[in-house]
């Protein structure tokens, strides 16, 4: 492991600040635009760049200010962060533009409001990724919580109104009231809150006892993971335009929440530990009930948005759960699942605010023969559910067979159980609609012919999308790679 | 250098003398407020050598030391020093006067010259209190700062400003009785009314231990009130919503911190065993100040009110890091302290500006303003959050280390607290999305006028500190440190960081990971 000083990491996190005053001055839509897809390149760069340093074992650090002794604001730049900034960076410039077909296919309002407070997002996600250390960490989630609040409520309607109050309340609500807490616990014994790829607890005299409530503290207390009981801001929360939900609550808000627990469960609790007081029963056991009980619920829910929530919740679990096996495998399976659920699942958004633009449809039930005249939205939308099935062409196939080997490996086959169930329970919420968006008969079709695709800026992110949900199938090494860099430590 | 010049006497006097030349000034309402600007500024560049003279590496017990014979029949002496804690205070008071000065530029409209000489006398009395070093100086600072604060609220306030402001006086007053036979107490006791001579005899286990409990008692009192801890605070909320914004910026920021002051500089280092004997009623009453404070924030629909019982709940948390004993929590106190007094203060002006344009406090003739006032609401949103304890800003940095302290203490003092975290960030957001976005908007909203360069000018400075301080607290907790250390000599380290400082356990925790990868496995001190 080579450590190296670099200015790198904080640049990824300024740069999609750099263009907020631009987007705030321009005084023309495509200007403003010009700014954000200029600050979302930038961001990718920076990152991109490096990204082969990471591959070879090279941590890049920083600190930028010390805070309270022993607590610097520091950032790092590891595999596991890199691997969650390779998947957020470049989502960011597809659904820039997606955004951009959907907004003003709309004509929503406030669109600079949107597009600032989105760089404010990505600048707080990428900061998560790139945290040294647990309070940093803590820092760039609690940003990220007040940058999406205005997009959450963008509407400003009364639905939104509630849904808004409803998002800080469970999201702040657990970060002050559970993480915090959990947090300054963690550091009164370790005196230290730095990512170490032991954990920090080793060697204090902490019991299995306090190390149990610890880790439930942190899995509920990271609201954004959307681990049951405290998942139910997330369907709330689709009351946000669409590019909203498919960014930031299939890929970043809940992403931070996922790594935020896999960030603990790894580099504080510190995984021998964690075996070593044997809770992985406990943290993959939570998952289960979340994974099994979302599943369900996702079945019998009738707006599309609605379904692809509770689908979120039960795959976000599915990360907790493989890393929560506690084995070399589970855990890659894991940290892998943050890329291939992102690709495939913002596709599904993507579509799902296609056929709104496009048909105008919110409803699973009015969405019969939607697919013979929105046949590339439809196609999209299956290679996403099949990625999100995990069936194997699709890139969601790697990272559950990984957890299912982790299953294996530790032993617990009741987790085997879990997670092939709960792929049934994918495929029988999913498949219906694709099945009936393409079979049917003329009457039974809903839609006349003069339905059309929605407009390129929309259908041609959700393309590119369902494409690297395929190639990552063929090509899934970077993100393999840096999961078990992750994993070796 | 700083033998030879008296600054701190010049810190008192300056504005004293500047209050008298105000009195027999001629001229418009303008002249009287330029030349209290100009006062106050000179009054901050005095202040400046105290800054840069303080001495950070190895700091004698006290600095700046100003000593000579008063009245020497009675053992009355004129003697001023500071140390870490009184040097904030005293900064914290100075910095305020220009800005309240700029703060009531239009909202004062009647007797402008007399306001701004209670503003000048106010000051002195500030700075007095934390550099006075002689117990009966301290006591006639203590009661000087009551006249003024309470014409502020009874001349300047509002419908309801008699009321408030004879609450304040005699909830002040009847602590400061009890803190007067307290102090008559020591001196027949110790023979003196030096506090280091005090302090010193206190150490050696002069005092006995019947004494320092009804010696504690009695100066908490008053402590307590002008804290002010529940259940002594039902004058403040009152005296906030009817003291104009100076007045509240100054209760707020400078007031509420001389009870907090009084316990670190007299209860707990004159009755340590009095202390430790009371420290868990203190505790309690801390614990149930933050709570309380919290829930009435949160009923509140007079944005002035909201603020005043948030600043219960903060205040709570500096008693909790006060009656610890815990350096960490110590550390803490101060450090919530000062930034309370700093964000607090920001949020009292920003409520006396928004008044000026609606003329209502009142969270519903104020909404939606986010459209119309961005400034506005980009300051209240920073001030706001600051409030309840957003990472990287200034009252994250005190609020962390009194939980840490709190944690280490007794896990159950950190449980109990966190509620109140919640109820702070509840009530903040509250009060900010609706100011923000709230609807429906105010109708005469589109009519104001977002900030003007007076209004920048005064809120820029603290904004700067709120991040200043959030990110690099490292030069203010020098300050802070030794003084805590101080403080609690003789005290038994209630938590299982023995006194040790967060540094040294890290380094212990990094050479036991090494050990313990060095033995190719793990190894658990004492889990088994």
């Amino acid at each position: 492991m080579i450590m190296q000083s670099s200015i790198f990491p904080l640049l990824a996190i300024l740069a999609p600040l750099a263009g907020i005053p631009g987007m705030m001055s321009s005084k023309n839509a495509n200007v403003r635009e010009a700014w954000t897809f200029a600050s979302a390149f930038a961001t990718f760069a920076l990152a991109l760049v490096l990204l082969p340093g990471v591959l070879d074992g090279t941590e890049y650090t920083l600190t930028i200010a010390p805070v309270i002794p022993a607590v610097p604001l520091a950032l790092k730049v590891d595999s596991l962060g890199m691997l969650f900034a390779m998947v957020s960076t470049p989502l960011w410039i597809v659904t820039s533009l997606y955004s951009i077909g959907y907004m003003r296919g709309l004509h929503e309002p406030n669109q600079t409001r949107y597009f600032c407070c989105f760089a404010l997002a990505i600048s707080a996600t990428v900061g998560v990724a790139f945290s040294a250390n647990l309070f940093t960490m803590y820092l760039f989630y609690e940003m990220l919580s007040f940058a999406t609040y205005p997009l959450v409520t963008h509407h400003q309607d009364p639905e939104a109104r509630v849904s808004g109050r409803k998002y800080l309340l469970y999201i702040v609500g657990g970060s002050i009231g559970l993480a915090l807490p959990a947090m300054i616990i963690v550091f009164s014994m370790a005196g230290t809150l730095d990512f170490l790829p032991q954990g920090v607890l080793v060697g204090t005299n902490i019991g299995a006892g306090l190390m149990a409530v610890l880790v439930v503290m942190f899995i509920f207390g990271f609201a954004k993971a959307g681990v049951m009981p405290f998942h139910s801001w997330l369907p709330a929360a689709m009351v946000a335009p669409t590019p909203v939900s498919a960014l930031l609550h299939a890929v970043a808000v809940v992403k931070v929440g996922v790594f935020s627990v896999v960030r603990v469960l790894t580099g504080i609790l510190g995984v021998d530990l964690l075996a070593h007081f044997h809770l992985s029963t406990l943290i993959s056991g939570i998952a289960a009930v979340t994974i099994l009980t979302a599943s369900l619920i996702a079945l019998s829910q009738k707006e599309l948005k609605r379904r692809l929530a509770f689908s979120t919740i039960g795959q976000l679990s599915y990360i907790i759960l493989g890393v929560g096996l506690l084995t070399p495998k589970g855990i890659t399976g894991g940290m892998v699942h943050i890329a291939m659920h992102a690709f495939g699942k913002i596709t599904l958004f993507f579509c799902a605010g296609a056929i709104f633009v496009g048909a105008g449809k919110k409803y699973i039930p009015d969405m019969v023969g939607i697919g013979r005249r929105m046949p590339v939205t439809m196609t999209a939308f299956f290679i996403g559910s099949l990625s999100v099935i995990g069936i194997p062409l699709t890139g969601g196939f790697f990272s559950k067979w990984y957890m299912l080997q982790g299953a294996l490996d530790s032993g617990q086959w009741i987790f085997m159980v879990v997670l092939l169930v709960s792929s049934l329970l994918n495929a029988a919420y999913f498949l219906p609609i694709v099945y009936k968006a393409f079979f049917c008969t003329d009457e039974e079709s809903l839609f006349e012919p003069v339905v059309k695709e929605a407009p390129i800026h929309c259908l041609v992110p959700l393309c590119i999308t369902a494409i690297v949900s395929v190639v990552l199938f063929f090509f899934p090494d970077v993100f393999r790679t840096l999961a078990e860099l992750a994993v070796e430590g | 250098m700083h033998e030879s010049l008296p600054i701190l006497s010049a810190l008192i006097f300056f504005p004293l003398g500047a209050a008298f030349l105000l009195m027999f000034m001629r001229g418009g309402d303008w002249t009287y407020r330029s030349f209290t600007l100009i006062v106050g500024i000179i009054e901050c560049l005095i202040a400046l050598p105290l800054i840069f003279g303080f001495q950070l590496d190895n700091p004698p017990p006290y600095q700046f030391v100003e000593r000579m014979a008063w009245i020497p029949q009675w053992g009355l002496e004129y003697h001023l020093a500071v140390d870490g804690m009184s040097l904030l205070m005293i900064i914290l008071s100075v910095a305020l006067l220009p800005l309240c000065v700029l703060c009531s530029w239009t909202y004062i409209g009647k007797r402008v010259k007399e306001f701004h000489v209670n503003l000048l006398i106010m000051t002195a009395a500030c700075v007095g209190i934390f550099a006075a070093m002689d117990f009966i100086l301290f006591y006639i600072f203590w009661e000087a700062m009551l006249i003024p604060m309470y014409l502020l609220i009874a001349v300047w306030g509002g419908p309801e400003r008699r009321y408030a402001s004879i609450k304040f006086f005699l909830y002040t007053l009847a602590g400061s009785v009890l803190l007067l036979v307290a102090i008559i107490a020591f001196n027949y006791v110790g023979s003196t009314f030096q506090i280091p001579e005090l302090t010193a005899m206190a150490g050696e286990g002069k005092f006995s231990e019947s004494f320092q409990l009804w010696t504690f008692l009695a100066m908490s009192l008053a402590f307590a009130i002008k804290v002010p801890m529940f259940p002594f605070h039902t004058w403040l909320p009152a005296a906030h919503v009817q003291a104009p914004s100076a007045g509240s910026v100054l209760l707020a920021s400078v007031l509420l911190k001389m009870g907090a002051y009084g316990f670190l500089r007299f209860s707990l280092p004159l009755c340590p065993q009095g202390s430790i004997e009371m420290a868990p009623i203190m505790i309690a009453i801390s614990i149930a100040s933050i709570i309380y404070g919290g829930f009435v924030a949160l009923g509140q629909n007079d944005v002035k009110k909201l603020i005043a019982y948030s600043s219960v709940a903060h205040m709570g948390f500096v008693t909790l890091g006060i009656f610890m004993f815990h350096q960490q929590g110590g550390e803490g106190a101060i450090m919530v302290m000062l930034n309370h007094g700093i964000v607090t203060g920001a949020l009292f002006m920003m409520v006396g500006a928004i008044y000026e344009r609606s003329h209502s406090r009142e969270i519903f003739d104020n909404m939606g303003l986010g459209k119309y006032l961005p400034a506005f609401m980009g300051f209240f949103g920073i001030f706001a959050l600051s409030s309840f304890g957003f990472p990287g800003m200034n009252s994250f940095v005190g609020e962390a280390l009194v939980l840490i302290g709190a944690f280490d203490s007794n896990l159950w003092w950190g449980f109990l607290c966190i509620p109140g975290a919640m109820l702070a960030a509840a009530y903040m957001l509250r009060l900010g999305l609706k100011m923000a976005w709230g609807e429906p908007p105010s109708p005469a909203g589109k009519n104001w006028a977002d900030l003007n360069v007076r209004e920048w000018v005064y809120l820029t400075p603290l904004a700067f500190l709120v991040f200043y301080i959030g990110l690099a607290p490292g030069l203010t907790m020098r300050v802070v440190t030794p003084s805590i250390e101080k403080v609690l000599e003789g005290f038994p380290d209630s938590g299982t960081m023995d006194g040790r400082t967060i540094v040294n356990l890290q380094e212990e925790h990094r050479q036991g990971l090494g050990e313990a990868m060095a033995e190719d496995g793990l190894t658990l001190s004492s889990a088994e």
